[in-house]
């Protein structure tokens, strides 16, 4: 079987967003860029699903020339090929995206390698549009199933389930379809240093796609107002344990 | 008009639409234009007077036995054909998984956008929005224009519901739908409770975190016991996760579990932005780190400077003296 995964750049923030001084992005000047929790787990499962049916995987991504150090993160998993869809460095909307990313599709379709199965990830982690695999599904007229945690495929057929509350909801789809999923799917795993310099070595697929006028303009990026913790430190080491206990009891965790 | 999609759970209406429900009066209001719903499914007028209580006019009802079981698409062409008969200057959905995939899939069919994540919508020429980025660690202030409806979910929690001064009678219109098979190909077929049991997350007052400060899967031992004697549960970091030492249901954070207890005891845990918007609706928060900078030492209410694997397990000593 043939699995394609789409996968996005985007800036690994720790434990702070530190702005632009324009205000319209997020400062990355001092974070590395990585791919998702969601996407780590689309690229693991695209990996296992070819070890365990034989086949091929395609790691396509929509970004910057930069993007290219996460396709190759993506092959040093295990993903055979990759595609770049060249954005400039322009951030596009969802509807440009899901266009440009179906077209990789429709233009593998007519070399006669057409996909069986994409998977996304359910949402990007820095714009969260919760929509991109619904509108790729949508142009290529293949059913899609977002958030899905648990996933079989087997004879043209993907069965996914999803969590509802606190139950989980199972749907069955014919493949060809496009699959979003979350974190927790699978457990990925690390790139191993043969795997990284198999990476290195392959060839990425240049592709160009248009950017369309999308409704939506952004005037500004701003932090939300702190919740306005005050810390007070209980003490260092066993020292605190008294005060931890006074704290138990204030809280109501403990019976006074 | 103004319309909602509307979720019921047998006929009790969800927190979540609640809260769209509240939003959409408000944009209604500010625009001078009437207030409608749309839900689906069988048993869905049973949730009509309740919505006339957040100001519904009008509830366009597919109540259909194909409509039985969620199905995204038809969904979707449900709110086509409702706001194709009545014209809507905007469509407002909660945030939930099934809200946004309702939504984005109305937007894929009738290429408009969708905005999700609102926290704030401003009818007029342009609409104006205010919406969650980065899980909620940013806010995105924005102008919408669009050639048909506009089309939004409401960030969860983002909405103190609340009802209209006054309610109002709803009139109940069938919403004019025929459904293909390809409409109902992705539908819920199964629904199934999950086989792991073990104290909720969701629902514990009192929530002990790990992160990769704990060392190993062995160093929880300290937090289940200290968990066990506070009657709550243990929640971790993603580090921990993706270390193999828990499994990802326990994990807390922007791709895991968004808890809510009493008390959140946070050890070794440094507090990147993706582990705080999972534990930020915690009444308190304790850390307990050996790294006296960590992020999360000046995001709590209160802070041990500590090795967990020395404070934690003189606390525990000291609780089983009290409570002996």
């Amino acid at each position: 079987m043939r699995v394609m995964v789409c996968i996005k750049r985007v800036p690994l923030v720790g434990g702070k967003v530190v702005l632009s001084p324009d205000g319209k992005e997020v400062d990355t000047k001092f974070l590395g860029f990585g791919i998702s929790p969601h996407e780590e787990c689309a690229v693991e499962e695209a990996v296992r699903l070819v070890e365990r049916n034989g086949g091929s995987s395609t790691v396509v991504t929509l970004g910057p020339q930069s993007a290219v150090e996460q396709l190759q993160f993506a092959m040093s998993l295990g993903i055979d090929e990759a595609i770049l869809i060249d954005s400039g460095d322009e951030e596009w909307g969802p509807m440009s995206t899901a266009a440009a990313l179906a077209s990789a599709v429709s233009e593998k379709v007519a070399e006669g390698a057409a996909p069986d199965l994409l998977l996304l990830g359910n949402e990007a982690p820095d714009s969260g549009d919760y929509q991109v695999g619904i509108r790729v599904a949508t142009a290529l007229g293949w059913p899609c199933v977002t958030g899905v945690k648990e996933l079989d495929v087997s004879d043209g057929t993907a069965v996914a389930r999803r969590e509802h509350g606190s139950e989980m909801e199972m749907f069955s789809v014919s493949l060809p379809a496009v699959v979003t999923v979350k974190e927790g799917l699978n457990l990925p795993r690390y790139p191993s240093l043969p795997g990284r310099l198999r990476a290195k070595g392959k060839k990425i697929d240049q592709m160009k796609a248009e950017r369309m006028a999308e409704g939506l303009t952004t005037l500004q990026l701003r932090l939300p107002a702190e919740d306005g913790r005050e810390t007070e430190l209980l003490g260092t080491g066993v020292d605190a344990v008294p005060r931890l206990i006074e704290v138990l009891r204030e809280t109501g965790v403990l019976a006074r | 008009m103004i319309l909602c999609i509307v979720e019921h759970d047998n006929g009790r209406l969800e927190d979540q639409s609640a809260e769209a429900l509240t939003m959409a009066r408000g944009m209604a209001g500010a625009a001078g234009v009437p207030l409608h719903a749309v839900i689906f499914g069988p048993g869905g007028d049973a949730v009509a007077a309740a919505i006339g209580e957040y100001g519904v006019s009008v509830l366009h009802l597919a109540d259909s036995d194909a409509l039985a079981s969620y199905a995204p698409v038809a969904w979707a062409r449900g709110v086509i054909a409702v706001v194709e008969a009545a014209p809507a200057e905007a469509v407002v959905a909660s945030g939930t998984d099934r809200g946004n995939e309702v939504m984005a899939t109305v937007g894929a069919l009738a290429g408009l956008p969708m905005v999700a994540n609102c926290i704030d919508v401003q009818p007029g020429d342009p609409y104006r929005l205010s919406r969650l980025r980065w899980a909620g660690s940013v806010v995105e202030d924005a102008e919408l224009d669009s050639d048909g409806p506009r089309l939004f979910s409401v960030a969860p929690g983002s909405v103190v519901p609340a009802k209209a001064d006054s309610a109002v009678t709803v009139e109940t219109q069938p919403v004019p739908l025929s459904l293909s098979d390809a409409d109902l190909a992705v539908r819920v077929l199964e629904h199934m409770v999950p086989e792991h049991d073990g104290a909720s997350l969701v629902d514990s007052r009192v929530v002990v975190g790990g992160g990769r400060g704990v060392g190993s899967a062995e160093g929880f031992a300290v937090l289940d016991e200290l968990a066990g004697l506070l009657g709550g549960a243990v929640g971790v970091s993603r580090a921990v996760t993706s270390l193999g030492w828990r499994p990802h249901r326990d994990q807390i954070g922007q791709t895991g579990v968004r808890i809510a207890p009493d008390l959140y005891i946070a050890c070794g845990i440094s507090g990147a932005i993706q582990h705080m918007v999972g534990c930020k609706s915690a009444r308190r928060i304790l850390a307990i780190n050996s790294d006296a900078d960590a992020p999360i030492m000046s995001k709590a209410d209160y802070a041990v400077a500590g090795d967990l694997h020395v404070v934690l397990p003189a606390l525990v000593d000291e609780l089983r003296r009290i409570t002996a």
